[in-house]
């Protein structure tokens, strides 16, 4: 029996270690000196700690201007994102209109439907609107969220019904109501929601590689992988830009985790 | 009454319009509209004039089906789906049954720390990886060749370039999976197994008549989800191989991705994604059936 444990124990933290393991070398190989994780074996630490790639990322290669465009992006999709969707949510749990259950099933039913497919008709309507390379294209695709308003419609299912029908009672408008009790009874999951767009957000890739032409306006992943074609063999300066990369949204997913996870759980009909 | 029925459903209407017009506007008609495009010629030409927009029938479906390109990305699409699905699923349950032991310690910390990859930039540790799978200076060979085995030159032949990327992926995306089973484990009554030590059973036979049977429908609902999601690989061989070595890891959407960004021909692009649909959506049609079907013997 206790050598059951101590074997699980020990299983437990080797995954850990395997999982950690590539992040936490990712960082130290970022602060050797240039050509130290070129050699064999490959040193674990640095010699000498070094901020220069972080230094040259920043001052020679723009990397302060991607992080801008990133932290821009992620911010303004998560606001716009929450507004189409959170009313929507609500109304969907909440109030009586014609035909709600069946536009609400179809809704569902369009999850299977892969958002990739409609990509390149997408990019030709914002092409011919001149939204190619603009801030506005980018975030195009984060105002229709299916998966968003399911999961707030979830959520607002538990409101109690008296809740409601006494602010009406007292002659709130619908508005107002919304404003003013359905939205704090919300938070926990408007949250969550944000946390979900902003580091889906953050972390795309396919969709501002099309629609950001201009370098000036790539995001930090197009940066990255412009500069990783380029600079293959600086893996010290490619493991800065990975760490800068990745370091936000580990740090906002670390300290809001809680949320993070309650979300997923409650729409694991999709990721 | 009825004026305050009506004015409800005005204010309902105007909670639901705006997503729903996002919805219709920038998902439903750019997906109708692939389907349309992919019936055209739309290419360089047509982008720079509409005028050279030729309508052509299944052309761009039958010049596909005749493209060894296309059939090669299809193949190393079934490649990373046939091997990925099933080890990245054993991952996340192997990772789920032994962080549900009561005997563990620090399991929310574990929790957190396995997931963790899931939610960092595709692109950052994709790069990441990539020095790790270095055939000279990566720290994987060095552990291989420390235990006697040879280097591999992981992403520089097509014969490994499969299983490197792989690996970098169920690191990234196990801890996903590990959720949800954890959520359902967490359901099962400790009573079952239990009666099942009393039985005599151990850890396996708890594991195949307890366990299973009990995470039976979220197998299949998290099967489904990884099908899709594999059929979608993209980033990886973008930023890790561009597609080679010799276009083995050339994926369905990157080949989308190439023939409508790089060479312009939309509508053909368009057909392929339209085909990546169908597919994933055949799949997971077999998933269900089976699963019914096998549901079906049991009871």
């Amino acid at each position: 029996m206790k050598l059951r444990v101590i074997l699980l124990n020990v299983a437990v933290a080797l995954i850990g270690l395997i999982v950690l393991f590539p992040l936490a070398w990712m960082v130290s190989v970022s602060f050797m000196s240039t050509g130290e994780a070129a050699t064999f074996p490959p040193p674990l630490l640095p010699k000498v700690w070094t901020l220069s790639h972080y230094r040259e990322l920043f001052v020679d290669q723009g990397m302060g201007r991607y992080m801008w465009n990133s932290l821009a992006l992620a911010t303004l999709a998560t606001v716009l994102a929450l507004g189409f969707t959170v009313p929507a949510g609500y109304a969907f749990a909440k109030l009586r209109f014609r035909g709600r259950d069946r536009i609400f099933q179809m809704l569902i039913g369009a999850l299977v439907i892969p958002a990739q497919i409609g990509t390149l008709p997408l990019f030709l309507m914002l092409k011919s609107v001149g939204l190619v390379n603009t801030y506005a294209g980018a975030l195009v695709p984060w105002l229709a969220s299916i998966f968003g308003i399911f999961l707030v419609r979830q959520y607002a299912l538990s409101i109690p019904e008296e809740m409601l029908e006494a602010a009406r009672i007292d002659g709130a408008s619908e508005g107002r109501i919304f404003r003013s009790v359905v939205l704090p009874t919300l938070t926990p999951i408007l949250v969550t929601l944000a946390l979900f767009v902003f580091l889906g957000s953050w972390n795309d890739f396919l969709w501002p590689l099309i629609i950001l032409t201009d370098q000036s306006n790539y995001t930090l992943p197009v940066a990255l992988a412009a500069l990783s074609r380029e600079h293959v063999q600086d893996a010290e300066m490619m493991m800065a830009g990975a760490v800068i990369t990745v370091a936000p949204v580990l740090l906002l997913f670390l300290a809001l985790q809680r949320y993070y996870i309650r979300g997923m759980l409650a729409g694991s009909v999709k990721g | 009454m009825s004026s305050t029925v009506t004015a409800r459903e005005r204010a309902a209407w105007g909670f639901v319009a705006p997503a729903l017009i996002a919805i219709a506007v920038f998902f439903a008609v750019p997906v109708i509209a692939a389907l349309l495009l992919s019936l055209t010629d739309f290419d360089i030409y047509a982008l720079a004039d509409l005028k050279n927009l030729r309508f052509v029938g299944l052309q761009n479906y039958e010049r596909l089906l005749t493209n060894p390109l296309f059939w090669g990305a299809m193949k190393n699409t079934l490649w990373f789906s046939v091997l990925g699905v099933p080890l990245a699923i054993a991952a996340s349950l192997f990772a789920a049954v032994i962080l549900n032991a009561r005997t563990v310690r620090w399991r929310p910390i574990w929790r957190v720390v396995f997931f963790a990859p899931y939610v960092t930039t595709l692109v950052a540790t994709a790069v990441l990886w990539n020095y790790m799978l270095h055939t000279k200076y990566g720290v994987i060979n060095w552990i291989l060749t420390s235990v006697g085995l040879p280097a591999v030159d992981w992403l520089g032949s097509p014969a490994t370039s499969v299983p490197a990327i792989l690996m970098f992926v169920v690191w990234k995306i196990f801890g996903y999976n590990m959720l949800i089973f954890l959520a359902v484990l967490q359901t099962v009554p400790d009573d079952l197994y239990e009666a099942a030590r009393i039985d005599g059973a151990g850890p396996w036979k708890q594991f195949r008549h307890v366990t299973l049977p009990a995470i039976a429908p979220t197998l299949l609902l998290v099967s489904i989800i990884s099908v899709a999601g594999f059929f979608q690989l993209f980033a990886e061989p973008y930023v890790m191989t561009q597609g080679g070595p010799a276009q083995s890891t050339v994926t369905v959407l990157y080949f989308m991705y190439e023939e409508g960004f790089k060479w312009w021909n939309l509508g053909s692009a368009s057909a392929v994604a339209f085909i990546l649909f169908l597919c994933i959506f055949a799949v997971t049609m077999v998933q269900l059936w089976a699963s019914r079907k096998l549901g079906g013997d049991h009871t």
